[in-house]
């Protein structure tokens, strides 16, 4: 199995559930990227470096994720509608221990 | 009036490269970007991250990239205006352009091209009911000028370089200054951590960590803020203040180019990929601004961009001109300023 399912809220508030390959090297964002689940431009603006939030979203189910790296913690300190739960989806490598995740995207930052 | 032959909105990597293809074909250029140096993103954002996929380097940092560029693009003596925002665009009956900054400097040439990247870089402003309220009235997100905090009572906010840097700066300038920032770590330089902590430690700034600036309070100008310590035991602290600064860094906006007219998708300005002019004649888009069916928002993309750009620039300038592409190699390069680089000739002697 190559793929897994993962639920996306969007920023309008509408459910995705979509199949997101373990296989191509993708991270959260890019696989929210890849369905255009956030328009182009306000999502993924650093390119996934943690340097931006603009990939921030809440992890709603309980899966277990990767520690966050320094990078990551560091900008989610200095980032805006931050909750326990956010991470960024450029730090979270799509892997089959995810199946079964749910997030929802962060508002977009003003 | 700053006039040229090509005005460059944005001097990333694309937008240097652009000068160099312009040079060759004896089109000068003047490069406009809102931020203070060179580079873009490539400076601002990830100065010290290597990138893979430049042609013919296969390690190279973000910030040597270009420095590179900058060297290249010397013998042809652009203009910048720097630390400056393109505003506004005025078309005249020629059919050049005029492109005024948001301090009012004008340029004038006959042709622009947008090479904005992500947008012009704005600071990140904290999500706090009455900010505008404040905004020059006590909140400001940039220091322009330290003198007007002299002997005022300062409260910074924000975890990274600039926090830490102006914390130090200004603990010499203010009567106080107090450092807030949602965790007790600090991303920056270590000197920057370590001088923090040594005027922390010598009371000359009080640090309010974890902590977050929750309120602003003032009749007509900022007179305290409501600090919340987000750590266990929850406390609000009002603090007196004179100044609130946010540094939280910067973050790319399209901004005032969205209003110019153009044809805009996905926050992107399209073009066709003839020669990358938008729907307004004379106005090209380059690089990570512009969009079309199959668009790489790669640098290596910008340049091929940046070239077929100037090809038709040159065509729209001098329509009647006979033209066809040299390469280097042959024709050398040829400064505005005198210099020629071309390749040795090969030595002709016989060999007895």
């Amino acid at each position: 199995m190559t793929d897994i399912k993962i639920t996306i809220i969007d920023r309008e508030g509408i459910s995705h559930e979509i199949d997101a390959p373990t296989d191509m090297n993708m991270n959260l964002m890019e696989v929210v990227r890849s369905y255009e689940l956030a328009p182009e431009g306000t999502i993924g603006i650093c390119g996934g470096m943690a340097m931006c939030a603009s990939c921030q979203c809440y992890v709603l189910s309980d899966h277990e994720l990767p520690e966050m790296g320094d990078d990551e913690e560091a900008m989610l300190s200095e980032a805006f509608n931050v909750k326990d739960n956010s991470r960024l989806g450029c730090q979270l490598h799509i892997s089959e221990d995810m199946d079964g995740l749910e997030v929802e995207l962060a508002p977009e930052e003003a | 009036m700053i006039k040229t032959d090509i005005l460059i909105i944005g001097a990333g990597p694309t937008g240097l490269f652009a000068v160099f293809e312009a040079g060759l074909l004896k089109l000068k250029c003047h490069l406009i970007d809102a931020l203070p140096q060179a580079g873009g993103q490539c400076s601002e954002i990830y100065p010290k991250k290597p990138i893979y996929d430049i042609p013919g380097f296969p390690e190279v940092l973000a910030g040597d990239l270009v420095d590179n560029l900058m060297e290249q693009i010397k013998p042809f003596q652009p203009g910048f205006t720097l630390g400056e925002r393109a505003e506004t665009i005025e078309k005249l009956d020629d059919g050049s352009f005029v492109v005024t900054t948001n301090k009012g400097t004008k340029h004038h040439a006959p042709i622009v091209a947008i090479a904005g990247g992500l947008g012009s870089f704005e600071p990140r402003k904290p999500l706090l009911e009455n900010l505008t309220k404040f905004e020059d009235n006590g909140v400001a997100y940039m220091i322009k000028d330290p003198e007007v905090y002299r002997d005022k009572k300062v409260v910074i906010a924000g975890g990274g370089d600039s926090a830490l840097d102006w914390s130090i700066f200004l603990s010499n300038v203010a009567s106080e200054v107090t450092l807030v920032h949602r965790r007790n770590e600090f991303r920056g330089a270590l000197d920057s951590v370590e001088k923090v902590q040594e005027l922390k430690n010598q009371g000359k700034i009080n640090l309010v960590t974890p902590g977050e600036i929750i309120g602003l309070n003032g009749t007509n100008s900022l007179e305290s803020v409501l600090i919340r310590k987000t750590s266990d035991a929850k406390e609000d602290i009002t603090l007196a203040v004179d100044a609130f600064i946010p540094l939280f860094g910067l973050s790319p906006k399209l901004g005032p180019i969205d209003d110019w007219g153009l044809e805009i998708e996905k926050n992107a300005i399209k073009v066709n990929t003839f020669d990358y002019q938008t729907n307004i004649p004379g106005i090209y888009a380059i690089g990570d601004v512009n969009t079309y069916p199959g668009k790489l928002k790669l640098i290596l993309c910008g340049f091929h961009e940046a070239t077929l750009m100037c090809q038709s620039a040159f065509q729209k300038i001098f329509p009647d001109k006979k033209y066809v592409m040299k390469y280097t190699t042959v024709g050398g390069v040829e400064g505005f300023d005198g210099s020629k680089k071309e390749s040795p000739k090969a030595v002709v002697k016989a060999i007895e």
